[in-house]
């Protein structure tokens, strides 16, 4: 069969996947009266359809910030705007100021998911139609852009919970595309588009600027690379400007959405989150035996100390490989170690672990549904049990099919050799870290990943132990964020020059 | 249940294979697909798995009264004695499938208790708790795994040529696919709610075992399949005449007539006894109770209409069509008076009779002997000149799309019955396969209007589009060139202007609340044509082959 058709048919299939688990509840519904994403999302339609742009982001007797106050950047403004543009075309009573306040009808329902589902065909999926068509080498393209379309974490929370990840996910990719096929400035600009979409795309933001500087360093800083440097410089500050150019008037509302932007005043972390803090948090009471400012520096430290290593690793070798390595790292030390993480912000590693499917099918399976485990307690919440356990089992058992992940463990293939070569005098470490990603522990992780889902829905927990269930999901979660790390940091680290040129030929 | 298991065992064994195959090669470059051997069935279970993932992910899709009517049957079987099931009419939904359903309710009540007593009770109507929706769900789908089976049989039945290298390309792929990915049964199972998959597993199972040769075991489970669900009826002539001819006579004369001499009596008392044995396990204990004129009033309650509130697209859709084109240009040139014309209420939506105002009545006789004349010649073809069991198969999709063109009530789910059998034909032949698409894209669009909710919109086109777009492409590569002719994709493609006219056109304009079954009238008239279209195209190929191998005789 031709490409084309096969390509439509993944497309279709997993646009079918996304509208079926758009048809169940999502984030906050009948629950007042604060509700959750999605109201907040209906609500910054309300806002900004009615409101001035000035006083989007202030607290005013129309704009109560407190509930659902806008706290994303100027593009997600922009965005609620449109969509509320095409809300009052079809019922007015959707973006009506104050008296909307949680609308909720089946109507509604099917306009916000439509809105995400447009955001998504337009934005993620030619992005990685892209991506697995052009970047990823060897023969299983079409199994590489199945897989990564049927990412559960992502559509659940954006079908599911309702939040719109794919715009801000999708223009990252499209960023990391529009490099790989050696365009720089445009790259530069999707990314600075993404960065203005959502804030938390910074976690990506490390190895984007790396790669570009460490590009301009390699052709020299004398000349073309200079005038590299000049241009991207030139397109990030544009785009900057023209992004937030309704605020630039006036200082005090550039800071005012700053502030809003980072609230730093929310504290080390909420909820359960699988990261360093949360876990830490079950032996050492981090969050009351230290003052803010503290945590805010400790997690600033440790951040930085985790993902310099890749950063300047990338640095020295900007590579696509090296690139999306360092995408990874960066993003998931910044997950696990920065300040006031939501579990939602898995799916920032989650995106540039999607890339590395084909390269290291079993990590990255495993990564991926570890991160989509994590976020099992907001699934139960939003009443998301079903679309969860159906789409993690398909996406398990349609990578590890396709991808023949299980194949693929020996030390070649999880490109540990040059660890091995690098290290070889500490055997001991060496054949610890070889042997912990095997399938065995695989098949156990996964078991114990299905036991702790099972144990969350069907058990009451103790009394005087209410959080038990996702205080365990969390740990469990974080443990395998925290060895990941370690791993892809090592294979980052540990490429030799010899693999960095063959890899360099294929993706040019 | 030995199908059960064996479905089962296949199902659960691919990942040793996976690893077996693993150990053999670590360092291939992971092309499952790319080489397939005979006996690497491995893709297989993905299929079925890919499929049935997408079901559950369903699971809490729109639902339609049907439904209620199998909460109810549960309720029935599990809370009466036997001989109260088909008097019992507390809800309006009565049973009214043969008993060996009812029994298969039965048996599906005993694990639905540890879901949720509640559904089980006869008093609470329209009862829909989320336990109740898992398990009525999860139901169909576990149930369907003989559906999984029997196309896997069918895939095997399937006769190979040399040829492509790609998986992909091979027929008994496509084959898989095109079954276990209907869009028919898709939406008409897992999302409108119905046990389809079970009952045309069995069909299916049953055609396989025909192919492969076993006839007891095919007409075995042509008759259970016929004491589940009675509209299986309609196709009853073929298996009759073909087990008949094929089966009881042993021999042919050289021009393949038949040589009555070599009847085997044997043959007969087999086939015989194993009517009459499932018969009599099925209607034994009603019969005995003296209920039998009670249960035949439920399986045939000829008080329905002509027609289906939505006209399945039949000859009657197009009969009715004229009658309303001549009654409205008669009253537009004043030959008709209005006042005398029988109020008729078109597709109003509940079940009702359809008067017809210039052209003459209906009745179910009419159909009936029309039914049978469609379908006599088929029958008499496999008698004269058998063509074994493809001659047989294709003598089955003639049954059931003839009686689906002029049969009493008819519903537009019917369809599926022409189309499920009719893909193991498509993927071995050029011309089968050009029929095939032209009737499942019109049969497939016609079931559109079983989803009429907002939300479910996407999901049905976007399935149509998926599984038409696959057949397309696949039947395509398969024979290596286009499949129709202009006039029939222009045909097809009409069906696009169809959807956005009654789907989004026409709900924004003010007829919509003055005329609001135009819609509805409108894609039954353009589906009728299509399936009208490939009927005759089937028949003309059927009786086609029936002349040159009267001409190879000569």
């Amino acid at each position: 069969m031709e490409n084309w058709s096969l390509v439509s048919i993944c497309v279709l299939f997993g646009l079918t996947a996304r509208w079926a688990v758009s048809l169940n509840s999502y984030s906050g519904a009948g629950k007042p009266p604060m509700f959750g994403d999605y109201e907040a999302q209906r609500h910054w339609q309300e806002v900004t359809y009615n409101l001035p742009v000035h006083e989007w982001y202030f607290n005013t007797t129309d704009n109560n910030l407190n509930y659902w106050g806008l706290d994303y950047p100027p593009l997600t403004a922009y965005h609620s705007l449109l969509c509320a543009h095409v809300a009052k075309l079809i019922n007015p009573d959707w973006v009506e100021l104050h008296a909307s306040r949680g609308h909720e009808s089946y109507g509604h329902k099917l306009f916000m998911r439509a809105t995400v589902l447009v955001a998504d065909l337009l934005i993620y999926i030619p992005a990685v139609v892209l991506y697995s068509f052009y970047l990823s080498e060897g023969s299983n393209k079409k199994k590489v852009f199945l897989c990564i379309l049927l990412y559960p974490g992502l559509i659940l929370i954006d079908y599911g919970h309702f939040q719109y990840n794919s715009i801000s996910l999708g223009l990252a990719l499209w960023g990391v595309v529009v490099l790989g096929l050696g365009w720089d400035v445009l790259g530069s600009l999707a990314f600075v588009l993404s960065l203005n979409y959502k804030q938390m795309e910074l976690y990506h933001s490390l190895p984007f600027f790396c790669y570009l500087l460490g590009k301009c360093f390699k052709q020299g800083l004398a000349g073309r690379g200079l005038f590299l440097l000049v241009k991207i410089a030139v397109t990030v500050l544009v785009t900057f400007a023209l992004c937030w150019l309704p605020f630039l008037s006036d200082p005090g509302q550039i800071l005012q959405v700053v502030h809003r932007l980072f609230p730093v005043g929310r504290g080390l972390f909420e909820d359960k989150v699988a990261n360093t803090w949360c876990s830490l948090n079950v032996l050492i009471k981090i969050k009351t035996i230290l003052s803010t400012d503290t945590q805010l520096y400790i997690s600033l430290t440790t951040t930085l100390l985790a993902i310099l290593p890749s950063s300047i690793k990338l640095l020295m070798k900007p590579t696509l490989w090296q690139f999306k390595l360092a995408l990874v790292n960066s993003s998931l030390a910044f997950f696990l170690f920065s300040f006031q993480v939501h579990e939602k912000s898995i799916l920032l590693p989650a995106l540039p672990v999607c890339l590395l499917l084909n390269d290291l099918p079993l990590p990255a399976i495993w990564f991926l549904q570890a991160s989509t485990f994590s976020m099992l307690p907001l699934f139960l919440k939003d009443g998301l049990l079903v679309p969860y356990v159906v789409t993690s089992l398909a996406f398990l058992f349609f990578s590890i099919y396709l991808l023949s992940a299980l194949e693929h463990c020996s030390e070649d293939k999880l490109r540990l050799g040059p660890y091995r070569r690098l290290l070889i005098c500490i055997v001991r470490r060496y054949g610890y870290l070889s042997n912990c990603i095997n399938k065995d522990h695989f098949y156990f992780s996964i078991t114990a990943m299905a036991g702790l889902s099972f144990m969350s829905v069907a058990l009451a927990p103790p009394a005087q132990l209410p959080d038990l269930f996702p205080l365990l999901v969390s740990v469990f979660s974080y443990l395998h964020f925290l060895g990941l790390l370690l791993y892809f940091n090592i294979v980052q680290i540990a490429e030799p020059p010899q693999s960095v040129r063959k890899n360099q030929k294929k993706s040019n | 249940m030995c199908y059960l298991y064996v479905e089962v065992h296949s199902v659960i064994s691919i990942p040793p294979r996976l690893i077996h195959r693993g150990q053999a090669s670590v360092y291939d470059t992971g092309c499952v697909m790319a080489t397939p051997r005979a006996d690497d069935w491995s893709w297989f279970p993905a299929l079925a798995l890919g499929v049935s993932f997408l079901k559950c992910i369903l699971i809490n899709a729109y639902h339609s009264t049907d439904f209620e009517v199998h909460r109810n049957w549960l309720a029935i079987t599990h809370s009466l004695p036997v001989s109260k099931w088909y008097h019992e009419n507390t809800s309006e939904w009565t049973l009214d499938y043969p008993p060996l359903f009812a029994w298969f309710e039965y048996s599906l009540s005993h694990v639905a208790q540890h879901f949720d007593k509640e559904m089980l009770v006869v008093q609470n109507l329209l009862y829909t708790s989320p336990a109740t929706i898992l398990f009525q769900r999860l139901s169909v789908i576990v149930t369907d795994i003989v559906f999984i089976y029997a196309v896997k049989e069918c895939c095997r039945s399937v006769r190979e040529e040399k040829g492509s290298k790609d998986l992909l390309g091979h027929p008994f792929f496509i084959l898989a696919a095109l079954l276990l990915w209907n869009f028919g049964l898709l939406i008409v199972d897992h999302i409108h709610f119905q046990y389809n998959g079970f009952l045309f597993g069995i069909l299916l199972l049953s055609v396989a075992r025909h192919l492969q040769g076993r006839h007891l075991e095919g007409a075995l489970l042509f008759t259970v399949l016929l004491n589940l669900k009675h509209i299986y009826l309609y196709i009853a002539p073929a298996y009759g005449i073909f087990l008949l001819r094929s089966y009881c006579f042993t021999e042919d004369n050289t021009d393949g007539s038949v040589r009555w001499s070599s009847f085997s009596p044997v043959r007969l008392v087999a086939l015989g006894s194993i009517v009459i044995s499932v018969g009599a396990l099925s209607f034994g204990p009603f019969i005995a109770m003296g209920q039998l004129p009670q249960v035949l009033s439920r399986l045939f309650p000829f008080k329905r209409g002509l027609c289906h509130a939505y006209w399945a697209p039949n000859v009657w859709a197009l009969y009715n069509m004229v009658d309303k084109a001549l009654s409205v240009l008669g009253v537009r040139l004043k030959l008709l008076d209005v006042a005398k014309l029988p109020k008729a209420s078109m597709t109003g939506g509940l079940v009702q009779e359809f008067q017809h105002s210039i052209l003459p009545s209906v009745s179910p006789s009419i159909t009936l002997i029309c039914t049978l004349l469609s379908i006599m010649p088929a029958v008499l073809s496999i008698w004269c000149r058998p063509r074994g069991a493809r001659g047989f198969l294709r003598c089955l999709v003639v049954c059931a799309l003839g009686s689906f063109m002029f049969g009493w009530h008819v519903h537009e789910k019917a369809i599926l019955m022409a189309i499920l059998p009719f893909s193991i034909l498509a993927v071995e032949s050029r011309e089968d396969a050009g029929i095939f698409l032209m009737l499942t894209t019109t049969g497939h669009y016609s079931l559109f209007p079983l989803l009429f909710t907002a939300a479910e919109l996407p999901i049905k086109v976007l399935l149509m589009l998926l599984f038409t777009l696959y057949s397309f492409t696949s039947l395509k590569k398969l024979f290596r060139g286009s499949l129709l002719n202009p006039l029939e994709t222009t045909y097809l493609l009409g069906l696009v202007a169809v959807e956005i006219l009654c789907e989004v056109v026409y709900p924004l304009s003010p007829w919509q609340h003055t005329m609001p079954f135009v819609p509805l009238l409108v894609t039954s008239v353009y589906c009728s044509l299509g399936v009208c279209y490939s009927f005759i195209r089937l028949y003309v190929s059927l009786l086609r082959q029936h002349g040159t191998d009267k001409h190879k005789q000569l």
